[in-house]
């Protein structure tokens, strides 16, 4: 009986994580496949690697998307970590709900039309598409993220530690920078990286927001694949999953060894 | 640090009209909604006063406190401090310092620096800190452990870092909120005394918030007590104690037996009361009452007796059986059951090492008290 149950578990385990990761394994194996045509393996080679470095448009879109990505996620950190310090400091503010409705609704706002409205309002005001509107947009859509992640921790936040510092001389600002923004800061940064990321790949509002020039990643991939996969991007995409991969990972090891650290200093208070 | 007798005093500015008031609140109230915390309170602290606001949980005493720091505002009255009203007074420029109930120690800051702090905002010169935060350190015995975070501190510790901190700025009146209330009963004990001696060393003036009489009693010059936001009696511990102001104050502090009568005549300083079942007391004092007034009597349990034979010299004296008695080595409680039911509590210091021909359960008793033994209580 606990032979079938027990291969039962295995071939769902196999199943769901073939289903999560298969194509990911075939896209980056076929990245380093010889031939030019995408499904036929033709023996390992690195050669799309080094035709990428010398391919300028995909080059340029990457260089373009990973300063939006940084620039979005730091402004989109310091609005959103504004807002959500606002939205758990004052309860009692008027429309406090409504205000921090709004706030989160854009988690929620299908990206089609968070893209739309925003074009509507660029168009409206003026403003040429490019580089800043593509930025803005991230910006907008990823502060609220922000927001979730920074408030969560705000929650646990005990107050009396801010009350303390202002207690001793500190003025509000300086109890924040040097209290409690050093406490809240894991939260704050994983704020920052999820902002990143989410800038990172994000397709549907940078077309709708981008101009000419300030093509990202994402958008020169999708236009690429719609004339015919190369295997110049499966090396771009093993490159990006890469560069995901390593961030997870050290953030996971940064994150465990601290724990650690922890649990061996309370033992050493304990025994003193 | 200086030894328990230097403490005691004879300190007492209140009683002194000429004595400045150091810190005044004025008619303060404060509402939260429709919560009224603190209602029409006056209060008048003075310079050096061990201040203790002693009440139940939910009483006002935290918020009068938080009220000086400058966390919350008053709803209407004034805090007057050396003669400067705070109300516009932001809590960073207050000179006041608290300590917090859960400490509130920086927990990415080394003890050092979480002393250091309050220094630092001042922007004292470096070399005058690290000299400051030395000093501190030895006066609350935490040397060896300058370089350690507050999680690897003990709770004791970490209650000494938030004192060090807290007096580091040498501040007008140090603000304690319920500072012993984390620490185990031993620890306690111990840590009154000590901040009865720094008080004392240092000249501060404290004002510390308690629901624990016994610590209030222990260190403090005066106790205020509080009950919905009102102040109900201000005196010395042995006053509450042994003069207490109303049935209130009597009963909240300490534990002691009530019987209500109604003044029957009062005649060269004593009191004769007569209760609903036709009891007689004879109660010492003047009782500001007029015949048929309605009174109260407030004895502590310390201060009856229980014996076998009823005492010739006692004025007041009532026939029971014994109920209940609970040893407890120093001193024996007795609940005595009165023949009309009621059951009264007296406790009696063990002095004789006797164990035979001890009061047992169902025993007939006396239980007696002198006239002067009684507070009469008029409202």
């Amino acid at each position: 009986m606990a032979g079938t149950w027990g291969r039962f578990n295995v071939a769902a385990l196999v199943l769901g994580f073939a289903f999560l990761y298969l194509p990911i394994v075939l896209l980056v194996i076929y990245s380093f496949n010889e031939s030019r045509l995408v499904t036929v393996w033709a023996g390992f080679s690195t050669r799309w690697y080094v035709s990428l470095l010398s391919n300028r448009g995909l080059m340029e879109a990457a260089w373009v998307t990973a300063r939006i990505a940084f620039i979005s996620a730091t402004v989109a950190t310091v609005l959103g970590t504004m807002a959500a310090v606002a939205l758990t400091r004052y309860t009692r503010f008027r429309g406090r709900l409504l205000f921090s409705g709004m706030v989160f609704a854009p988690l929620v706002m299908p990206e089609v039309i968070t893209g739309l409205s925003l074009l509507l309002l660029f168009v409206a005001i003026g403003l040429d598409r490019g580089f800043m509107t593509v930025t803005l947009a991230h910006i907008t859509f990823s502060m609220c993220f922000v927001a979730v992640v920074v408030q969560s921790r705000l929650v646990s936040f005990d107050r009396s530690l801010e009350e303390a510092a202002m207690d001793l001389g500190a003025t509000p600002m300086r109890a924040f920078f040097q209290v409690t923004l050093p406490i809240i800061l894991p939260a704050v940064i994983s704020g920052w990286m999820l902002a990143f990321t989410l800038s990172l790949d994000d397709l549907v509002i940078a077309s709708f927001t981008s101009g000419p020039g300030a093509t990202t990643l994402p958008m020169k991939i999708y236009s690429q694949v719609r004339l015919g996969v190369t295997p110049e991007i499966n090396a771009v995409c093993t490159i990006l999953i890469g560069v995901v991969t390593i961030g997870v990972i050290a953030a996971s090891i940064t994150n465990k060894r601290r724990e650690l650290r922890r649990r061996r200093e309370e033992l050493l208070a304990f025994g003193s | 640090m200086a030894s328990l007798g230097s403490i005691r005093r004879s300190f007492a500015p209140w009683a002194d009209p000429s004595a400045k008031p150091y810190i005044r609140f004025e008619n303060v109230s404060k509402r939260f909604g429709d919560f009224v915390a603190v209602d029409d309170l006056s209060l008048t602290i003075y310079e050096r006063e061990f201040f203790a606001l002693l009440g139940a949980s939910g009483c006002g005493k935290t918020t009068l406190l938080r009220m000086l720091a400058g966390f919350e505002q008053p709803t209407s009255g004034r805090i007057l401090l050396d003669g400067q009203d705070l109300l516009r007074v932001p809590p960073y420029r207050r000179p006041v310092n608290m300590m917090f109930q859960s400490y509130a120690l920086f927990p990415h800051m080394t003890v050092e620096a979480n002393i250091a702090f309050g220094l630092k905002q001042d922007g004292m010169p470096k070399a005058e800190i690290a000299g400051r935060v030395a000093q501190m350190l030895k006066l609350v015995k935490l040397e060896p452990f300058a370089k350690r975070k507050p999680h690897q501190l003990s709770g004791g510790q970490r209650q000494r870092v938030a004192l060090a901190r807290s007096i580091a700025k040498r501040p007008k009146v140090l603000l304690l909120d319920e500072p012993l209330g984390a620490l185990d009963k031993k620890l306690r004990e111990e840590t009154q005394f000590e901040l009865m001696d720094l008080q004392h060393d240092l000249g501060l003036t404290f004002l510390v918030v308690t629901h624990d009489q016994e610590e209030a009693m222990t260190m403090a010059d005066r106790i205020a007590i509080m009950d919905k936001g009102r102040v109900l009696q201000v005196a010395t511990p042995a006053e509450v104690y042994e003069a207490p102001a109303s049935r209130f104050v009597a009963d909240f502090v300490g534990s002691i037996n009530m019987f209500e009568g109604r003044l029957v005549k009062e005649n060269a300083g004593i009191a004769h009361i007569r209760d609903a079942s036709g009891a007689e007391f004879w109660v010492g004092g003047s009782t500001r009452a007029a015949p048929g007034d309605t009174v109260w009597l407030a004895i502590r349990p310390e201060k009856m007796r229980v014996s076998r034979e009823r005492p010739p010299e006692a004025e007041n004296a009532f026939n029971g059986e014994i109920w209940d008695i609970a040893y407890l080595g120093d001193m024996t409680i007795y609940n005595v059951r009165l023949d009309d039911g009621r059951i009264v509590k007296a406790s009696m210091i063990n002095s004789m090492r006797r164990l035979e021909d001890a009061l047992t359960w169902h025993d007939r008793a006396w239980i007696s008290f002198s006239a002067d033994a009684v507070v009469l209580l008029t409202e």
